[in-house]
């Protein structure tokens, strides 16, 4: 027996929608088993994983400074995922437009006022979007493939921030350890609420940010032009939208926001630079990019339910001494799932018969008889 | 539907509410750690200590922990998460959560804290450490009996203090030996990258080194070594089920008799902060049975063990720094300030300290 998967003709709108929710609910039955086999009980195990961290305020301060640098970088790629462009390299931006924004706080600490903050987070997004524009440019330039060349820039990237904190930024002072200085308290993002738990501002710019998108996205001419551009090219460019400025177009912008997210991070929650910044955020943000279905609004939800993924994992944990493994499980099986039902949104299975693969079979065989002869 | 979600979410209620209805009696020790408990090294050596706490102290205690924690923001949280469980007692294990623990045992002043290799400390923060660098110096000796060309290999992770005064006690002990004994020193940056220490063991191996000694947490650059059928020493524990052949013997850390005075402290009320350094004296640095020499060697390993459980100091003069200037002069013993703030090399070491 084969199975097959055969394009439908049309597909469901109701299950486009649907299909992040189906996914979160066979994520919790395939943990409900993960759970049971590691001797747990699912129920206990699932009020400590998804329910605790949002029953408590500083945990959904927690929860909101995890989730604030995956959406927005989510945003920034949903842009050029609609317009079918593939930016994979936001890990890398988001170091640079750290890199970028910490040239203040680092080289010139006797710099201060409220002018810092600001300056920092246009560095950053200036940083990540000038990042970006290297794969935009050798995909117009040089027709490359921006998915290699943006991925593989994230490596250069993570290696020359290790070499900066090892090397010239170092802390003098830091017992050789390879950190840069703490920056100075008017480098510091501000905290929301600081007599409740630790969140700051850079959640208020992740959901701005998903705002302002998706106006641009379904009210502005710009966002008409990328969904355009996005599912046919050739259709955008009869109505005159060029495809090289929507390359540097949406990298630009995905960059930026990538780079906010990264000066945001290291302002606000680490407050120096370290070899490492992300654990991995510009990767997971292309999880929360699909899993909000590429709409800005749905990313905001997605990039909760990620955070939580990693809050939950250290509160089993703790709670019930179970492996730290278990939350990277969790991001593996909802990823897995999601993209599972995604394609039988576009794709019915098809089995096809056991009659019919014999006979294939014996086609098969034919010849091989005849060569054995 | 609406009836099953609300006795479900009544139940869970119920669950949680017996759950903490039992902890309240006890007190909660937390752990937390840098690397996996699986690394069979320095996490997983503070884990063994935290398992004999929950042993000896039976069912006053419970214990908790945290592995493989960043050392940055996600620190920051680990600590908060684990005072807000209503920990009592938290043990960082780690020299790069200092700042982490020094900002939350501010925030909440009744829970006690303790950070192991650091220096900073607060009103509810203590500071435990072990003298490594005891050990290393029977580890150098041996090393310089045990090798044939007269060069070890050395895997390092961050040029702190701790590590620093490692490498210089190695090569004081090497050259109580052999006075050219030389060193070649590779920083892999990590304390936990079994990837960067297995390459790093065999650029080492590949240039030259028949031996190989490391201040990093994992097994794979002893496990090089027994594939090159060449020697090295175990790191944290003992390693010798990873190298039957290759481990001549390993600087393993033993911390549950400390853990478990402390829990105990804590559990009185006589809990203060410390700032305490053992040694080998004390039983908190050990070294695991001498193999794979010949009996001389392993006589001289043992009685060096024994003078500095007696109270000898490797750091005793004459010492000259890497440039030739003295440091220590005939008979004089290097005062624990300086040495916990060690950045400098002694004489003999082919390496420049990364500055």
């Amino acid at each position: 027996m084969r199975i097959e998967l055969v394009k439908r003709p049309q597909r469901s709108a109701l299950f486009s929608m649907l299909s992040p929710f189906i996914a979160f609910a066979l994520t919790i039955i395939a943990g409900a088993i993960m759970f049971a086999l590691l001797g747990v009980n699912p129920l206990d195990a699932f009020n400590i994983y998804f329910i605790q961290p949002i029953s408590e305020v500083w945990q959904l301060h927690e929860l909101a400074i995890k989730a604030a640098p995956l959406i927005l970088i989510a945003v920034g790629l949903s842009v050029c995922y609609k317009a079918n462009i593939w930016n994979i390299g936001a890990e890398g931006q988001f170091i640079f437009g750290a890199i970028f924004g910490s040239i203040i706080p680092v080289l010139f600490p006797q710099f201060e006022g409220p002018f810092v903050i600001p300056l920092m987070l246009l560095l950053g997004m200036i940083g990540g979007a000038l990042y970006a524009s290297i794969p935009a440019f050798l995909k117009t330039r040089f027709s490359t493939n921006e998915i290699l060349t943006s991925l593989m820039l994230v490596y250069v990237a993570q290696l020359f921030l290790d070499w900066l904190v090892r090397g010239p930024w170092r802390d003098p002072q830091g017992h050789g350890f390879p950190q840069t200085i703490q920056f100075g308290d008017w480098a510091v993002l501000p905290q929301l609420m600081p007599d409740d738990g630790r969140a700051n501002w850079g959640f208020v710019f992740a959901l701005v940010a998903a705002v302002a998108i998706w106006l641009m996205m379904s009210r502005m001419l710009k966002g008409f032009e990328v969904r355009v551009l996005g599912s046919s090219p050739r259709a955008g460019r009869f109505a005159g939208f060029g495809f090289n400025r929507m390359v540097f177009f949406t990298f630009l912008l995905s960059g930026a926001l990538a780079g906010l997210a990264g000066i945001s991070e290291v302002s606000g929650a680490i407050g120096q630079l370290q070899p490492v910044i992300s654990p991995g955020y510009g990767f997971t943000a292309i999880i929360v990019a699909f899993l909000g279905r590429l709409n800005p609004l749905g990313i905001v939800a997605a990039g909760l339910v990620l955070a939580l993924t990693y809050l939950g994992g250290e509160a089993v944990q703790t709670a019930l001494g179970i492996s730290d493994k278990v939350a990277r499980v969790f991001q593996g099986m909802l990823l897995f799932f999601v993209l599972g039902c995604d394609t039988l949104i576009h794709y019915r299975i098809r089995l096809i018969g056991l009659a019919l693969t014999n006979g294939a079979a014996k086609l098969e065989a034919a010849p091989k008889l005849e060569e054995a002869r | 539907m609406k009836k099953l979600l609300i006795a479900l979410m009544t139940t869970v209620a119920a669950l949680s509410v017996v759950a903490t209805a039992e902890a309240a009696d006890k007190l909660k020790a937390c752990w937390v750690y840098t690397g996996p408990i699986g690394d069979f090294g320095y996490s997983y050596q503070h884990d063994q200590g935290r398992l004999q706490v929950e042993k000896a102290l039976g069912d006053k205690v419970e214990t908790a922990y945290l592995e493989n924690v960043s050392e940055g923001p996600d620190a920051d949280r680990a600590f908060e998460r684990l005072a807000r469980e209503k920990c009592k007692i938290i043990f960082g294990t780690s020299f790069g959560f200092m700042d982490a623990e020094v900002k939350v045992a501010k925030k909440f002043p009744k829970v006690m804290f303790e950070h192991a290799t650091g220096y900073k400390t607060g009103k509810n923060l203590g500071i435990y450490n072990a003298r490594f660098y005891e050990g290393r110096y029977v580890l150098g000796q041996i090393a310089a009996k045990e090798s044939k060309k007269g060069l070890a290999g050395y895997i390092v992770s961050f040029p702190i203090p701790e590590v620093v005064m490692g490498i210089n006690s190695f090569i004081l002990g090497a050259q109580s030996v052999n006075p050219d004994f030389k060193v070649k020193i590779v920083w892999v940056n990590s304390w936990f990258d079994p990837g960067k220490e297995a390459d790093a063991a065999k650029a080492l191996f590949d240039q030259g080194a028949d031996i190989i000694v490391q201040h990093t947490d994992s097994t794979a650059a002893l496990q090089v070594a027994e594939e090159r059928k060449l020697h090295g020493f175990g790191q944290s524990s003992d390693m010798i089920k990873f190298a039957p052949n290759a481990q001549l013997t390993a600087l393993t850390d033993e911390w549950g008799p400390y853990y478990i005075s402390r829990v105990k402290a804590a559990l009185d009320g006589t809990w203060k902060p410390d700032n305490v350094w053992l040694g080998i004296k004390d039983g908190a640095v050990k070294l695991a049975p001498f193999t794979n020499m010949p009996d001389d060697v392993k006589a001289m390993a043992e009685a060096t063990t024994k003078k500095i459980a007696g109270g000898w100091n490797p750091f005793t003069g004459p010492v000259s720094k890497q440039d030739g200037t003295p440091w220590l002069k005939d008979g004089e013993v290097a005062d624990d300030g300086t040495l916990l703030g060690m950045n400098f090399y002694v004489k003999g070491i082919d390496d420049k300290l990364p500055q």
